[in-house]
């Protein structure tokens, strides 16, 4: 499986529950701010990710959609 | 494969519910309650009700929950909730009743309304989000924080001599005849919001199917009130509220 | 059960419930406090569940029956509480939300003597607290203010009318003379209940359940931008004058010739017509103003009314509390007193008579 996210940056507060939740350590919270002056994440490391959705769930804003795909031999 | 394969719309396995709508919700980073949200609005939306649901919202940090899912609301006065709720309810019996209350709303100010609608039966969902604390006017001890815990009106540990004992209301719920279901949930990781997204459906579809009434506590967190991070918050939960106000289901007489 | 046109015997507090009933009323929702236990007990006889659907609940406290009231009727339906001065006094809280979330709940007081617990005996004390209101923040509640058991079972169906006209809670302020008192009735003829269809066809702006073809629907009275609150409240004030304009309901006996006024709402007017009658044996040439709705108060026909006569006494059950709204309304043209009796106490016609003396 290959994973993907996509963060919604100006819903995002920065709480980082999603990256102690990531089993793959794809987020990370990025140098800069949103308009609303919450620190916000990104993913960092996207390549290990595996759409297992566990940042989604943990989000309390629903910031991130998970994508998820699996790989074809 | 490339990022733009991965990236499609039939890929999505997680993403905002669509009940919930766009507004940027208040609650402080990492609180419980936009987790909770989120369930209620996915749990409406999976049950094909999102034209029938009417929900009660606190008076709380949780009193603009009206803004954040796009179903009609109420706003109750502090504790009334459960009254609004039978009155919604008992004149619109076909349609899914709810209330969302926090702490001091459902234990303090409101426990009667809160006893007598779970008591009568009353077929609506009570939802309770309990994080020990009154956290919109600024952490002030509620009927649920726990003996040694500080907050601002107990500013060095609750202490039984002067502030009596917290209050276990999902104890009280099960004792009652009118209730069909009581349980506590959690949902600081993905294994507890997937078991406490099973308990609010339950729950939701025993008040349509007219067993009576439900009390879903949501054992929860409030890092501003707490004065932790939102991490470390979870583990102070973990660690003092589980053991006090232990999970699972403490009645239900739903397949009855 | 009694049909259309036919004359029945019976109490005010029933003539509520059967009144009700006869309305369409979808939910009652009170707690029994004398003197107007008979609502609900009537009610309970009569299972109206059974036959119109109407749901009778009996609450844990007054809180909890406004709250079901604002409930009920912020999604649409007819719903009414009935209670007694010190149950109205809790009810404040509910009134107040309901003005400003525009909730329109019915609800009645059948008054007793105050303050605080008070007695059991009828009063009228409860004036300032109908037209004031004792809840918080600039609000006006619809008062229409009963003198017979007929006026108690026609004044049901008007309250919810002009609640729903205007999206405003309004009361039935009776006491406990009409309460208890047992005359003929007409009972008014059967209106069914709306259907759920009828109901969010009327009332667009309730919480019936969110449609994919409209926004939601949020009944709150809650709102934390000051300019917006402004905006609210300058609505709610110009729906206040229009219903002033518009709903003034008031009954003149014998004014035609009269050179002093008695005004009296409720009844302390129905003692005041015996009043009046033995003035004029006496000579005395009086007549009786009584006001039907105590907000909106007849101020302008007041205010008519003191350029021909010579003095006006106000005859209220209570310390003086309509006496100061005939005062602003007439403005200091002529002397106003007041009589009352408190305690509980219901006053003679005599004592009228002879207050009325005093003022000449």
């Amino acid at each position: 499986m290959k994973g993907a996210i996509e963060v919604n940056t100006e819903r995002c507060k920065g709480c980082s529950l999603c990256i102690i939740a990531c089993p793959q350590k794809v987020i990370a919270l990025a140098n800069k701010v949103n308009l609303h002056g919450y620190p916000y994440v990104e993913a960092v490391n996207e390549e290990a990710c595996v759409g297992c959705a566990s940042c989604g769930i943990v989000c309390p804003d629903g910031c991130i959609t998970v994508y998820r795909k699996k790989v074809e031999e | 494969m490339d990022r733009n394969q991965i990236v499609q719309p039939e890929n999505i396995v997680c993403k905002k519910p669509t009940l919930m709508n766009d507004n940027n919700m208040h609650y402080c980073p990492g609180c419980s309650h936009g987790v909770v949200h989120k369930l209620v609005a996915e749990v409406i939306e999976e049950m094909g009700m999102a034209d029938k649901a009417i929900g009660v919202s606190p008076v709380g940090c949780a009193v603009f929950a009206y803004n954040y899912i796009d179903i009609d609301w109420q706003e109750a006065a502090h504790g009334r909730a459960p009254a609004l709720a039978t009155g919604i309810k008992r004149t619109w019996p076909d349609r899914l009743v709810f209330t969302y209350q926090g702490d001091g709303d459902l234990a303090c100010i409101g426990t009667c309304e809160t006893i007598h609608a779970l008591n009568r039966g009353e077929n609506i969902v009570i939802i309770f989000v309990n994080n020990a604390i009154y956290g919109m006017t600024g952490g002030q001890m509620a009927p649920t924080t726990l003996i040694g815990q500080k907050t601002s009106t107990c500013p060095y540990g609750r202490d039984p001599e002067i502030h009596g004992y917290p209050l276990k209301m999902a104890d009280i719920a099960a004792q009652l005849e009118g209730t069909c279901y009581v349980t506590r949930q959690s949902v600081e990781s993905v294994a507890s919001i997937l078991k406490a997204k099973k308990a609010l459906r339950k729950a939701f579809e025993a008040s349509m199917a007219g067993k009576g009434s439900s009390l879903v506590e949501f054992v929860s967190t409030c890092n501003s009130g707490w004065k932790l991070t939102p991490a470390k918050a979870n583990e102070w939960m973990k660690e003092n509220m589980f053991p006090f106000y232990p999970k699972g289901d403490l009645k239900d007489t739903t397949s009855l | 059960m009694a049909e259309k046109g036919e004359v029945v015997l019976m109490k005010g507090n029933e003539a509520i419930a059967h009144a009700a009933i006869r309305c369409g009323c979808d939910g009652y929702f009170g707690y029994p406090i004398t003197p107007q236990s008979e609502v609900i007990e009537t009610l309970a006889e009569l299972k109206p569940w059974e036959t119109t659907g109407m749901q009778v609940v009996q609450a844990e406290s007054e809180l909890a029956s406004i709250y079901m009231v604002y409930g009920a009727a912020g999604a649409g339906k007819r719903a009414m509480t009935s209670s007694s001065s010190p149950g109205i006094a809790l009810m404040q809280e509910g009134i107040t939300y309901m003005a400003g979330a525009e909730v329109p709940g019915v609800f009645v007081n059948v008054q007793r003597g105050g303050p605080g617990l008070g007695t059991i005996q009828p009063s009228q004390g409860d004036y300032f607290q109908a037209t004031r209101g004792g809840g918080n923040g600039d609000y006006k509640v619809i008062v229409l203010a009963p003198s017979s058991v007929q006026e108690m079972a026609d004044f049901v169906d008007l309250a919810f009318e002009l609640a729903f006209k205007y999206r405003n809670p309004a009361m039935i302020l009776s006491d406990g003379v009409i309460g208890q008192m047992m005359e003929k009735v007409v009972l008014p003829p059967f209106k069914p209940r709306r259907t759920d269809e009828e109901v969010i066809k009327e009332c667009p702006w309730a919480s019936t359940g969110k449609p994919k073809n409209r926004e939601r629907v949020v009944i709150t009275s809650l709102e934390l931008k000051p300019e917006a609150m402004e905006k609210r409240n300058i609505a709610l004030q110009e729906k206040y004058a229009k219903i002033q304009e518009n709903e003034v309901r008031f009954e003149q006996k014998q004014m035609d010739d009269a050179e002093y006024a008695i005004v009296a709402f409720g009844s302390a007017a129905r003692i005041a017509e015996k009043s009046v009658e033995i003035a004029r044996e006496q000579g005395i040439k009086v007549g009786l103003f009584r006001p039907i709705t105590l907000f909106p108060f007849p101020e302008k026909q007041i205010a008519e009314l003191s350029k021909k006569v010579k003095g006006i006494l106000v005859a209220e059950i209570n310390a003086g509390q309509m006496v100061q709204d005939v005062r602003l309304a007439v403005n200091g043209a002529v002397p106003v007193e007041q009589f009352g009796r408190l305690g509980g106490i219901v006053p003679d016609p005599e004592e009228i008579v002879n207050a009325l003396k005093k003022v000449m």
